[in-house]
């Protein structure tokens, strides 16, 4: 039943823009979560009769940036509009926006998929205002304006999407765009990025075009592919079942992995745009955009041409590095320190150092192990004078407490011993105190060798060469064979 | 002559010579408002506390002989739309009757930086909506001339502040003839500016791409001197002007004639029910004009009919998104004692607004619903467009207008009220003005049975010097705008 059912999947990214003023006043933009309620207002951006809007030049800049990693076209005039609707968070009464004439239009963006790459296309860039943040608590509710004024984007795509995983793959790139202009901070937890998408689904090879719904407050990658899914399964069961999926606007909790009915049809804002008197026309000189053109760094995708031209690591290792602009800068910086084959260097950045980027939760750009340390490291391994083992020993204890490769290999005794008779010793001692093993092993049950491997190596501290362990485990077993 | 009745120029010759103090002049003004104002009604508040202070700077700065301007230590009212930082200002509505800013406007910061004193807070229509101050939420101010009669408006406060001699100038704000309109029924002289050329940051706006802050004072040589005070770019206002301001009493000085000068004379303002008199001392003022070397002619302004339907239709939808700001969430009137969200918003308006308030912002939420945008509002900004290109043309073969201010002289208090569209239709000389943005003046020049008749000079953008020529030098010969209501 689901196979016959195809969703149609738009979606509507809301990015703040990383000013240092606020989009048309003078006020800081502040961490809305640490810094103090109402203490980084002023009249223009808490609404005070007779304050004026005056454009930050610098939002613009960046808007324009994000178009043109997008490949819009920007436009030299946009108009900036009045979208009008009442709520506590919104102090004039209506939020200054782009509406029929935004600053660029029709861009695309390229994604991953399981099929291959795919082309998304962007519909809109436009900049708006954010509103301020509203909290209750003991059935009173209280406004924070800090956030009343923050310049934001607005990156609208044409309905491309089919998949909670395309428009996952969409959101992750576009966040890796953001971050590599550097116009977002990116830290999606405290809601500087947030989506919303339009979700429709209709027979398989139809072309009709359904009700479709609106999925508000999906503010992490997870909550948009699990709100996506559980719309998708909610419409294709009430189609399924002949039944009518109604135009709405839905919410989505997180606790619950449900969306939830806010307004319907008939609620519908009539947001009554007009072009907002208070400013006139955003006019861009287009040499002005020629030269932000030139200002725009190696994008995601240029870094994993280039990543797997000049380093040889597959597209799919490749995308990932490049799929976080400092992981990327911190992968290219090891492998220019290293002798080792790049695919040492991606197994060990992908491996262990995210896994303790992801345990400890600390950002990488706060990572203060030296590339150079690190690169050493990775070497020492692929020459084999330590073993991954004890090289993952080392790696954690200079994560967390810093120092340099050798002297921690020194300083544990974590040298790795090819020395023969040393092994053998402990090859013979760990044969000897497990002779039901043993004899497992000498029954058929060969897979033991491993186990026996790993007991070598914890008795000699890792310092053991594995392949030699092997070899003399192997001799002497089928020596006590006969 | 008494103190009231000297003129800026004058006054300020007094205080530099430091025949009266500052804090005198503003205690004269204080006590004659005090006398006379409970009949007038022209003040809504009066910052008595505020003007002293102000006063005894000023003299401190007149005693230093340093930076001295024209206005240093001269009293003055402003619009109740003007904000005044610690000051009630309430556009005379219900909804902000205790709202006191905490920001000064730019006009208003000018003039602290030039040590003048403000007096108060004028009366006006409920947000600048109406011709008469009959739709203040407060109460109707007053004739000085006739009691009896509206002031007009909005800025009916302000003109009648001025005519009464309860201030020596103010800072009206015209959007559809606001400044004008009161000028002409009261007897002052009032310009209404280019948009843009006085900042409006701190206006609180009725219509944001129609406001302008204009001067009313006694006489075009001291509405020049405001102007000079007030006008310039502010980095605060998007909309305003970057052009340098022009030092207009200097070059009113060394004006001697109108030589040179082609005066337009559009036909379509001169139509059945322009009252008689009007029509005549319009002309006779024209016939003045002519004879300090202008040379007069006929022009065409072929859409003017469409001035007012078009005004409106924009006025109704600005004002409703402006006004949706008084939610009683942040400041202003708010009855939340019971209920949700939803009835704090519907309570406090109700209670707020005015009756004329509340169909101008259901009017406006209309004319901007999906579905009605291209018929009206689309439409009124091309139909727009249009009557700025008759004004366009109009000055490509002269260099400024005459036309009356209004149909007739002040009404009667009631006569209209009950017909907005009557009420309407009174701003038919001025609306036009206000939707090419260009600069007009008011001048008086003439009394039907006491009341006073204002004639109109308008000119294209930032023209204010050639109108306060035309203005000074008819006034250099005249003596209409001398005359007091006698109170
Ligand atoms: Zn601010």
């Amino acid at each position: 039943m689901q196979q016959t059912y195809e969703p149609i999947i738009g979606l509507e990214v809301h990015a703040e823009l990383l000013t240092r003023s606020k989009m048309f006043c003078g006020c800081e933009v502040v961490d809305s979560i640490t810094a103090k309620p109402n203490r980084f207002i002023c009249p223009v951006c808490t609404g005070q009769p007779g304050a004026l809007p005056v454009l930050n030049k610098k939002a613009v800049e960046l808007a324009v940036k994000v178009g043109l990693a997008l490949e819009c076209e920007i436009h030299t005039e946009s108009i900036f509009a009045r979208k009008n609707y009442f709520y506590p968070d919104l102090p004039k009464g209506y939020q200054i926006s782009q509406y029929d004439q935004p600053l660029a239009t029709d861009g695309k963006l390229l994604i991953e998929t399981e099929s291959g790459v795919k082309e998304i296309r962007i519909r809109r860039v436009h900049l708006e205002e954010d509103t301020g943040k509203l909290s209750h608590a003991d059935a009173h509710s209280f406004i924070d304006y800090n956030r009343s004024g923050v310049p934001l984007l607005e990156i609208v795509t044409e309905p491309d999407l089919r998949s909670p995983d395309e428009a996952k793959a969409y959101a992750t790139a576009l966040h890796a765009i953001l971050r590599y202009l550097d116009v977002n901070s990116g830290d999606m937890e405290k809601g500087v990025i947030r989506f919303e998408a339009n979700v429709s689904v209709r027979k398989m090879g139809s072309d009709q075009l359904n009700a479709r719904t609106e999925i508000k407050n999906l503010n992490s990658f997870r909550s948009l592919a699990q709100g996506i899914e559980y719309e998708i399964a909610r419409q294709t069961e009430i189609y399924s079942r002949g039944g009518v999926v109604e135009q709405e606007t839905v919410g989505f909790n997180e606790s619950t992995g449900k969306t939830y009915s806010q307004r319907g049809k008939e609620e519908a804002h009539d947001y009554r745009y007009f072009p907002e008197p208070d400013l006139p026309p955003l006019v861009l000189d287009a040499d002005w955009i020629e030269s932000i053109r030139a200002t725009l760094p190696e994008l995601p995708d240029a870094k994993t041409k280039r990543f797997i031209s000049d380093f040889g690591l597959t597209p799919l290792d490749a995308r990932f590095l490049t799929s976080d602009l400092s992981l990327a800068d911190y992968f290219e910086r090891v492998a220019s320190h290293s002798k080792s084959p790049a695919k040492s260097v991606h197994s060990w950045i992908a491996g262990e150092f995210m896994r303790y980027i992801n345990e400890s939760g600390i950002k990488i750009d706060d990572v203060t192990l030296l590339p150079e340390s690190f690169a050493k490291l990775i070497d020492m391994v692929t020459d084999k004078t330590i073993g991954g083992n004890s090289a993952k020993v080392v790696l954690s204890e200079m994560l967390q407490h810093g120092g340099y490769p050798a002297q921690i290999v020194q300083e544990k005794g974590l040298a790795q011993v090819s020395d023969e008779s040393f092994i053998q010793e402990a090859v013979t001692k760990v044969l000897n105190d497990n002779p039901s093993e043993v004899e497992k092993y000498l029954a058929g049950k060969e897979t033991l060798l491993q186990w026996f491997v790993g007991q070598v190596a914890r008795s000699t501290k890792g310092k053991a060469d594995p392949s030699v362990t092997r070899e003399l485990l192997v001799k002497e077993l089928e020596e006590r064979r006969r | 002559m008494e103190l009231h009745e000297l003129n800026i120029q004058e006054t300020h010759g007094l205080l530099s010579s430091r025949k009266i103090s500052s804090e005198e002049l503003t205690r004269a003004y204080l006590e004659r408002i005090q006398r006379l104002d409970p009949q007038v009604k022209s003040y809504v508040t009066v910052s008595g506390d505020v003007a002293l202070e102000q006063a005894k700077k000023a003299d401190e700065r007149i005693k230093s002989g340093e930076g001295l301007t024209p206005l240093t230590g001269i009293p003055y009212s402003a619009k109740d739309s003007i904000s005044t930082r610690g000051v009630n200002t309430t556009c005379s509505s219900r909804i902000l009757e205790n709202y006191k800013p905490f920001y000064d406007s730019t006009a208003i910061k000018k003039l602290n930086s030039a040590s003048s004193v403000l007096l108060g807070k004028n009366n006006m229509d409920e947000f600048g909506m109406g011709s008469s101050t009959e739709n203040s939420g407060f109460f109707t101010t007053r004739n000085p001339w006739n009691f009896d009669h509206v002031p007009g408006g909005s800025s009916g406060g302000s003109a009648a502040a001025v005519a009464a001699g309860l201030a020596p100038f103010t800072l009206g704000e015209d959007t559809g003839g606001s400044v004008r309109h009161p000028a002409s029924f009261c007897g002052v002289t009032g310009l209404k500016t280019t948009y843009g050329r006085v900042s409006r940051y701190g206006l609180i706006p009725l219509v944001s791409s129609f406001d302008t802050i204009g001067p009313m004072a006694r006489s075009a040589y001291d509405v020049a001197l405001v102007l000079e005070a007030i006008a310039g770019h502010d980095p605060k206002d998007s909309t305003s002007r970057i052009e340098p301001v022009q030092s207009y009493s200097e070059s009113l000085k060394k004006a001697e004639s109108l030589r040179g000068l082609r005066i337009g004379i559009p036909k379509e303002y001169f139509v059945e029910g322009l009252d008689k008199d009007v029509d005549a001392s319009v002309r006779a003022a024209i016939k003045q004009v002519e004879s300090l070397g202008a040379e007069v002619m006929e022009v065409s302004l072929p859409h003017t009919q469409y001035a007012i339907p078009v005004y409106y239709l924009i006025l109704f939808a600005e004002a409703s998104s402006n006004l949706a700001k008084y939610d009683g969430v942040r400041f202003g009137m708010s009855e939340r004692k019971t209920g949700d969200l939803m009835d704090v918003y519907l309570k406090t308006r109700e209670a707020g607004f005015g009756a004329e308030t509340k169909r101008r912002i259901m009017l406006g939420t209309f004319a901007l619903s999906a579905g009605y945008y291209d018929a009206y509002y689309l439409k009124a900004q091309k139909v727009r467009a249009l009557i700025r290109q008759d004004f366009q043309k109009a000055f490509e073969t002269c260099d400024a207008l005459i036309t009356p201010v209004a149909p007739t002289t002040a009404f009667r208090i009631g006569e209209k009220i009950s017909n907005p569209l009557d009420m309407y239709l009174s701003d038919v000389f001025v609306v036009a003005v206000n939707l090419a943005g260009i600069p007009a003046m008011s001048v008086p020049c003439g009394f039907s049975n006491g009341l006073p008749i204002g004639v109109q000079v308008m000119g294209p953008h930032l023209s204010e010097e050639t109108l306060l020529r035309i203005g000074h030098l008819y006034q250099m010969q005249t003596d209409w705008h001398t005359k007091h209501p006698p109170l």
